[in-house]
């Protein structure tokens, strides 16, 4: 279980993050969802160690995630961030091998290769692909390299970061399909921030909205729809009007 | 306040100037403390070394070659004024091994191995690939800056001693073709003009020029600030501090290695 208490992050004298509270229980996929700029991006970063809080207190399984040992603590631990952030002067199946040609993790060169042509079908990318650059490929293909990677080392907790910012609604939809097929068959926990509300839909058990630097709302996905916040419907429903204001 | 504005306006820039010092220092420092600790990553040692070392090579014989044959030909028409045009070989020899080849050779480094490091780590770090390195449990330190600072500090003497040799065959080959001197008398007045001190001191600041350029480009790359015009001005800053360091670092040198 991870759980965020009162945490807050400020970069000058924007304070982007105000005292969030959000618990995200073992095995569960939570999406959080909020406007651009809002800190969703800073909030995963905080979880991880690359950007430090301020303020407040982050536990994994009930442990302060700044006292834990970072090479344990980051192996448990997967993300697919939002442009991918490939390596481009290593070949495909090198960037999705990462984990497993080096450190702790560290196999059989032949052997790595093998697990990530085997994640490279998963994604549904085809063999031929291992041994690309990543700027030979499309965004979409890239993206799921990107998640090829992110689950290759079949990691407990996997942080998906704009999955579908910048696909076509079909490539979206694939990559919403193998997130939800992820998470399901491998028993992670999931955080994925996203403004894509097709993709709540398809890959949230919870869902919780950040807006103002606080947690506004949380709640199961299916009480998304019928919630009385008048933040979460302006924003689902992608309304101008209300009282999230549009210039920002 | 009135007094005080042109002392602050002095101050800031000092006192900014001494601060990036010190954050540059403290990443010098931890980048010489990685050395000490597992794990090695060979590979990128090798590919620096190819990119840092083995690439350089042409644009360091070509700057070398001409600097060594503008070099014969300044001291002999500068040396005619007082007939002294028959000491071009000893003269060509020091200048080069002593200043010219190192200095040349490190300038060259920062224009084409710092700007190359500092927009490569900047694009990363823009681009998430240096998060992304910290999830995958690999500190950017030891994975991006270590290879890079250690094939730097290790190539750059051996590129110095090449420019060296390459900028006294410049002298030689313009002395010889051009000037009307004696081949064997030119070898012959080169190699006992030079003494073994001239040529570690030339070495050393190759190995010192090596480090600072490519400590400079992984720290600005490292520092970079967002988008295109964040790696644009870390490159530029890369390249204008690395030589300015650079020849800073060389007086410091020769003053310690010619001073007295």
């Amino acid at each position: 279980m991870i759980e965020l208490a009162n945490v807050t992050k400020s970069f000058g004298s924007n304070h982007v993050l105000r005292g969030v509270n959000l618990i995200v229980p073992k095995g569960q996929s939570m999406v959080v969802i909020g406007g651009s700029g809002t800190g969703k991006s800073v909030l995963l970063k905080c979880v991880l160690g690359l950007v430090r809080p301020d303020q407040g207190l982050i536990t994994l399984d009930g442990q302060d995630v700044a006292k834990a040992e970072r090479e344990a603590f980051l192996a448990r631990f997967g993300m697919l961030f939002q442009g991918g952030a490939l390596f481009d002067s290593l070949k495909v199946w090198e960037n999705v091998a990462f984990r497993l040609l080096r450190g702790p993790l560290k196999r059989p060169k032949a052997e790595a290769r093998a697990i990530a042509i085997e994640k490279l079908r998963r994604v549904g990318l085809v063999p031929e692909t291992a041994d690309l650059f990543p700027a030979e490929l499309s965004g979409g293909m890239q993206k799921r390299v990107g998640l090829a990677r992110a689950i290759a080392a079949e990691p407990e907790i996997i942080f998906f970061d704009e999955p579908t910012t910048g696909l076509d609604p079909i490539m979206a939809g694939v990559i919403n399909d193998l997130i939800r097929e992820i998470v399901s068959e491998m028993g992670a926990t999931a955080i994925t921030i996203t403004h894509d509300m097709t993709s709540v839909r398809a890959i949230a058990d919870r869902v919780a909205m950040l807006h103002g630097g606080v947690i506004r709302w949380t709640g199961p996905v299916k009480e998304m729809d019928v919630t009385s916040d008048p933040y979460v419907q302006q924003f689902i429903h992608g309304r101008a009007t209300g009282p999230i204001a549009a210039v920002r | 306040m009135t007094l005080a504005s042109p002392l602050a306006a002095l101050g800031r820039p000092v006192l900014a100037a001494l601060a990036a010092l010190g954050r540059v220092a403290i990443y010098a420092g931890q980048t010489f403390g990685a050395l000490f600790s597992k794990p090695f990553y060979t590979r990128e040692f090798l590919s620096s070394l190819l990119h840092v070392g083995w690439l350089s090579l042409p644009v360091v014989g070509l700057t070398a070659i001409f600097t060594g044959g503008a070099l014969a030909l300044q001291i002999y028409a500068g040396g005619q004024r007082f007939s002294a045009e028959a000491v071009v070989p000893q003269i060509v020899a020091i200048g080069m091994v002593r200043e010219l080849g190192p200095v040349l050779v490190g300038l060259m480094i920062a224009a084409r191995v710092t700007s190359s490091i500092a927009a490569e780590i900047a694009t990363m770090k823009v681009t998430e690939q240096i998060d992304a390195l910290v999830t995958l449990s690999t500190n950017p330190l030891k994975y991006l800056t270590l290879p890079r600072v250690l094939a730097g500090t290790l190539t750059v003497p051996l590129l110095v001693a090449v420019g060296d040799i390459i900028g006294i065959m410049g002298g030689f080959l313009v002395a010889t073709g051009q000037l009307g001197f004696n081949k064997a008398t030119y070898i012959q007045n080169t190699l006992d003009f030079l003494e073994g001190a001239d040529v570690v001191s030339s070495l050393v600041k190759g190995a010192v020029f090596g480090f600072i350029a490519t400590l400079i480009g992984c720290y600005h790359g490292m520092a970079s600030g967002r988008g295109a015009m964040g790696v644009g001005g870390a490159t530029k800053t890369a390249v204008a501090a690395a030589s300015v360091l650079i020849l800073a670092a060389n007086f410091l040198l020769t003053s310690v290695m010619f001073g007295s």
